[in-house]
């Protein structure tokens, strides 16, 4: 994108029918450290890349429990993304209070993308600049949701945001129809090698890297350092490819590796999809 | 400052004109609602009496109502302030319905909704003067709970609001059990029904029932009970005590 006489403000329109302001800020969720979610029938699993400014100093927080029931993983002005699950943990606590039950996460994410469009359309305004991936449970099953600076939300059975997302997108593509049926050690398994995918060859261990759960009679909640670490051991997942067949997951429907997943990849390379 | 403040601070003291804008005491009221959970659902019986005092003055008053797909509602207590608790409600159900999702307000919402309501009305000294009875069924949940007019609210099997409390439940704690089935949840009801239309003097012999299941509401027509005066201590009440009534 360059720069126009159209992009000051969030409230001009271009002539294309454009507000470049918003298209901006989702440009800030691309250039943050990629996180990503996948959801099964059960459980939802966020995953998200910690880079630490210096060896002196602690990583970003980027993964917010917001209630027992939902989690969210944030890209891009992680301070926007701080004050956002602020929010949601007033919703979801003030609901509680009044209907003694839980906020569905249909709603909550509806009150959120409410409140980003509102940043759309004020003058004394601007977008937040973060992307959200919000999972969480209710009555109806599990959800994954993708809240963008925009105030569009939509559901997914997998995503990933933030930098080279694409390259976890792409291992997401491969594997997500047997998603909806997998157990939560496989749905971990697969958060985990979809993150490698983001690091480019660089090693994956659980100093760089969050993981979060949620699913029936399991409270939302950070997997702790020594797990993530023996999770990565245990699938071996450091330096290898990720095998084609899991010979101990008889739960994956898709096992060998199928035509038109691959096809997509080429077409893809150089653009960076819009998230509108 | 001057003359005219302190003359009405005096008068805010004295508390006349406040107290015009908030609840006394009751005018039109509703006596006891009695509910029972039973195999399909929950069963609710009131009386359609309105009472003006210890006047009978109305005598077709609709105190059991539905709330959304899963609930009804039963109130005791100042009828006015009941009709605004429903406008409340519809409310309530129509905000639930234009969310337009797979989601929706089930009875134990809707009855922690009513009892941070009644409670928080109760702090400000100007209470919704009503006790409430609120059961449903969602998703193969039974739930019935209770809110009286200061927020003390509770679930359990079988609620009374009123005289209820005293002439319904014990009857309910010998004979309510698990897994009744229609007719003898109603026949329990009418009993308890019976009973406080001899001893409760508000009560009027024209009642409803509603009863609410996965399927749905349904409230009955209003027919009257069969009383029996012709039992021997009514003969003669003063048998025991020459010159009592």
């Amino acid at each position: 994108m360059f720069r126009n006489q159209y992009d000051t403000d969030v409230t001009t329109w271009s002539p294309a029918g454009r507000l470049f302001q918003v298209e901006y800020a989702m440009e800030a969720v691309k250039q943050g450290s990629a996180a990503i979610g996948l959801r099964s029938k059960t459980h939802v699993v966020l995953a998200s890349v910690n880079k630490a400014s210096s060896e002196l100093s602690s990583h970003q927080k980027k993964i917010f429990k917001v209630d027992d029931h939902i989690g969210v993983a944030i890209a891009g002005l992680t301070a926007d993304g701080r004050v956002l699950s602020r929010y949601l943990r007033n919703e979801c606590i003030n609901y509680s209070y009044t209907y003694e039950s839980l906020l569905p996460v249909g709603r909550l994410v509806v009150q959120l993308a409410d409140k980003a469009q509102v940043c759309t359309q004020r003058s004394w305004k601007r977008p937040y600049g973060v992307g959200l991936l919000v999972g969480g449970l209710d009555e109806s099953g599990a959800h994954l949701f993708y809240n963008c600076p925009s105030g569009n939300y939509f559901e997914y059975q997998a995503f990933a945001i933030g930098s080279r997302s694409q390259a976890a997108k792409t291992y997401l593509e491969r594997k997500f129809e047997g998603f909806m049926d997998s157990s939560r050690e496989t749905l971990i398994k697969d958060a985990l090698f979809a993150l490698r995918e983001t690091l480019q060859g660089e090693k994956l261990t659980s100093s760089i890297c969050t993981i979060a759960v949620v699913g029936v009679g399991e409270a939302f909640h950070i997997l702790d350092q020594e797990t993530v670490q023996a999770l990565i051991n245990e699938f071996e997942i450091v330096g290898e490819e990720p095998p084609a067949d899991e010979a101990a997951a008889p739960d994956q429907s898709t096992g060998a590796e199928p035509g038109p997943a691959d096809q997509g990849t080429p077409a893809d390379q150089g653009v960076t999809p819009m998230d509108i | 400052m001057n003359l005219a403040d302190s003359t009405q601070a005096m008068n805010n003291l004295l508390g006349s004109e406040a107290d015009s804008q908030r609840t006394l005491y009751p005018y039109v009221t509703g006596t006891s609602v009695v509910g029972i959970k039973y195999k399909d659902g929950i069963l609710l019986a009131a009386d359609m009496g309105g009472s003006y005092g210890s006047t009978l003055r109305y005598k077709t008053v609709e105190r059991l109502k539905p709330v959304g797909k899963h609930s009804i509602i039963g109130a005791s207590g100042e009828i006015s302030d009941f009709q605004e608790i429903m406008r409340y409600l519809d409310e309530l159900i129509l905000y639930d319905n234009m969310w337009d999702d797979g989601n929706s307000l089930g009875p134990k919402e809707v009855h922690n909704y009513l009892t941070r309501m009644m409670y928080n009305r109760r702090n400000k000294f100007n209470p919704l003067w009503n006790s409430l009875v609120l059961g449903g069924v969602k998703n193969g949940q039974k739930y019935l709970g209770t809110v009286s007019m200061i927020g003390v609210h509770y679930e359990d099997n079988h609620v009374a609001t009123g005289f209820g409390n005293h002439l319904a439940r014990p009857i309910l704690r010998d004979e309510w059990h698990e897994n009744l089935t229609f007719e003898e949840g109603v026949k329990l009801l009418e009993k308890c029904m019976r009973v406080l239309l001899y001893r409760d003097r508000s009560a009027v012999n024209k009642l409803q029932i509603a009863k609410i299941t996965e399927a749905g509401v349904t409230i009955s027509q209003p027919y009257a009970l069969k009383t029996s005066w012709d039992l021997s201590a009514f003969k003669n009440p003063t048998a025991g005590a020459e010159g009592s009534w």
